[in-house]
């Protein structure tokens, strides 16, 4: 009887080990699919580090890496062909300064009232507004600033073509004051209530709070959500191929067009420039340049995210 | 903290100065707040006085044209729908399953964390470095041509960070106890996550995927790059065919396109003021179907934020 109850618990025993072991092997390949989801982000990032910096060698093999990036004329696409980048990459930064100088006050003002002024009311009704102006396509802010903003804000200024810098500029800070709003409202509204509580209690207002004690508090989120902004400034197309220009143009003069790095790969592309050849490499050496400027804008960005996250949380 | 301000106006009391200090500030910053609103106005004000006189039925139903007034969207909106369909295929059960590893089985080592990072940094990356990687790895290597699936594959690529991060907030809102119960009647950590989080967690991933879909539609620079079409002259092919199993999605995904933003792009870009008329109407469609999908994001997000039961 005893020795029976044995063999039936053994078996029992042994029944569950089979089972446990069956379900091990099915849901292996789960776990497996699973892992390698994740692990497509890392392939990612490793292809378009592999492709950006195998033809960016082959064109330094052609072209001296000095000449390419303090040379000031650009025009790879001519019969002298020359390449220097520095037309290039002077519109993309001087552009995206100026977004900044449209998003930076207004984006940080902003999350300033909806973070410390703003009844409940008008909050939800601002914010999916801004959602919404997040969303609009870049293609769509390039029409704008083709058809309003140069012909309507910018001719008092003598603006003599379509095209300029200042145009996309100002497109591009109102696509961007969204995301700089958002999130440093996100950063001051993770300042403590207590920090708030405790000026109000010393007699400070509200605008003394706002600005002496959420303000300075939220500041490394507040940086950071600027510098966000400029990173997707420097990497936006559109924008800067509808209403920047396309002529190579070394100018600090917001009003002329001259044409951004990421509107010179749109250009190419465009044409029928045959692969293999150095004026296809191109492309492939300004998206290098590209790809680096805006990864060390966003690595400093997570840096000071994850400082101010140590401050708070 | 420093001494308050000092009034500098004689005749002004210093509390007096301060508050209205306060006042002006307050004034900028609900000016800022507004401009935002503003901005959003003025734009839709352009675009819908440009654009409205063009919107018709016809312009819906026909084909791009030499001639700016007989010009339609048709090829791109059959376009936009494909690719958003394939897009959808590809990125959503990948970013769902990534969400799944970091969220629920990811141990906490450097591994798990460089995958982290690398999210968040692939998040950043422009999106026109996408389109370069499409067009090396997707239309060469894979020899996939200038196809929808090629645009496809490139925007899933581009979108994955985005459906992952949410996809991941999904997962997260479901308390921890849920899945101890689940383990403690003896299923495994995987049928906890497939009969007892995912279900719960699905309406809040539902949003996050429906915008990241709606910021593939508007991208129009990865496709410029793997080289979608401006002027196509058909839509792309009916997956339905006449013999067993009835249903080939290889036939729409190989053909050649165009998309909604590359068709407005391209009227853009032309001399004729007739044709920015023409973009004008193509951008309200294309804001119409983005500001449809938003909707219905926000009208999910309500729906199932009200039946949550914790």
């Amino acid at each position: 009887m005893s020795a029976a109850a044995t063999v039936g618990r053994e078996g029992a025993i042994a029944a569950r080990k089979r089972r446990r072991a069956r379900r091990r092997v099915l849901e292996a390949p789960v776990y497996a699919f699973l892992m390698a989801c994740a692990g497509l982000s890392i392939v990612t990032t490793v292809g378009i580090v592999l492709i950006l910096f195998e033809e960016t060698f082959h064109f330094f093999e052609e072209v001296n890496i000095i000449d390419f990036l303090t040379g000031t004329r650009w025009t790879p696409l001519f019969q002298s062909k020359s390449f220097g980048v520095l037309p290039l990459l002077n519109a993309t930064f001087l552009i995206a300064f100026g977004a900044m100088l449209v998003a930076i006050p207004l984006g940080v003002l902003a999350a300033i009232y909806l973070s410390e002024y703003a009844p409940p009311l008008v909050r939800s009704s601002v914010k999916p507004v801004l959602e919404v102006l997040a969303g609009i396509p870049t293609v769509v802010y390039g029409y704008f600033a083709l058809l309003f903003i140069s012909p309507e804000l910018l001719r008092p200024f003598g603006q003599g073509t379509a095209f300029s810098a200042a145009s996309a500029s100002i497109a591009m800070g109102i696509m961007i004051l969204p995301l700089v709003a958002s999130m440093s409202e996100d950063a001051m509204r993770a300042v403590p209530r207590s920090l708030r509580e405790g000026a109000y209690g010393l007699g400070a207002n509200r605008f003394e709070v706002a600005t002496r004690v959420v303000f300075p508090g939220a500041l490394s989120g507040i940086v950071a959500a600027i510098i966000l902004g400029a990173s997707r400034a420097v990497g936006e197309t559109m924008i800067v191929t509808v209403a920047a220009g396309n002529q190579p143009n070394l100018s600090w003069n917001p009003l002329e067009a001259m044409q951004a790095m990421t509107a010179y790969i749109v250009q190419v592309s465009l044409g029928d420039t045959p692969r293999g050849t150095i004026e296809h490499s191109t492309i492939f050496a300004i998206g290098a340049v590209l790809f680096v400027s805006t990864l060390l804008l966003n690595i400093f960005a997570q840096w000071l995210l994850a400082k101010f996250r140590e401050v708070y949380e | 903290m420093r001494a308050a301000v000092s009034s500098p106006l004689p005749g002004v009391s210093r509390l007096a100065y301060r508050r209205n200090l306060g006042r002006a500030f307050l004034v900028l910053c609900f000016a800022a707040a507004l401009s935002g609103v503003v901005a959003l106005l003025v734009l839709l004000a352009t675009i819908a006085a440009d654009g409205v006189g063009r919107l018709s039925l016809d312009f819906l139903n026909s084909y791009p044209s030499r001639f700016p007034e007989r010009s339609g969207i048709k090829a791109a909106l059959y376009g936009t729908l494909w690719m958003m369909a394939f897009t959808a295929l590809f990125a959503v059960p990948v970013g769902i399953g990534a969400a799944i590893y970091l969220e629920e089985f990811a141990p906490r080592n450097w591994v798990t964390k460089v995958i982290e990072t690398n999210i968040n940094n692939l998040a950043g990356v422009p999106s026109i470095i996408y389109g370069l990687l499409g067009l090396t790895v997707f239309v060469r290597v894979m020899d996939l041509g200038r196809s929808v699936i090629a645009g496809s594959l490139t925007m899933s690529l581009l979108v994955l960070p985005i459906i992952i991060v949410a996809a991941r907030e999904g997962l997260r809102a479901v308390p921890p106890w849920i899945r101890e119960a689940s383990l403690a009647l003896g299923a495994t950590r995987l049928q906890t996550v497939w009969s007892q989080v995912l279900p719960p967690a699905v309406p809040a991933m539902l949003t996050g995927i429906i915008l990241a879909l709606s910021r593939a539609i508007g991208e129009t620079a990865p496709l410029i790059m793997i080289g979608a079409l401006t002027f196509l002259a058909f839509t792309p092919d009916s997956p339905f065919i006449d013999t067993f199993p009835y249903v080939d999605p290889t036939r729409p995904a190989e053909a050649a396109f165009t998309v909604l933003p590359i068709q407005i792009f391209n009227w853009v870009s032309r001399p004729q003021p007739e044709f920015l008329e023409t973009a004008a109407a193509g951008i309200i469609v294309l804001l119409v179907v983005l500001l449809s999908m938003n909707a219905l994001a926000v009208v999910l997000r309500n729906h199932f934020e009200r039946r949550r039961r914790w």
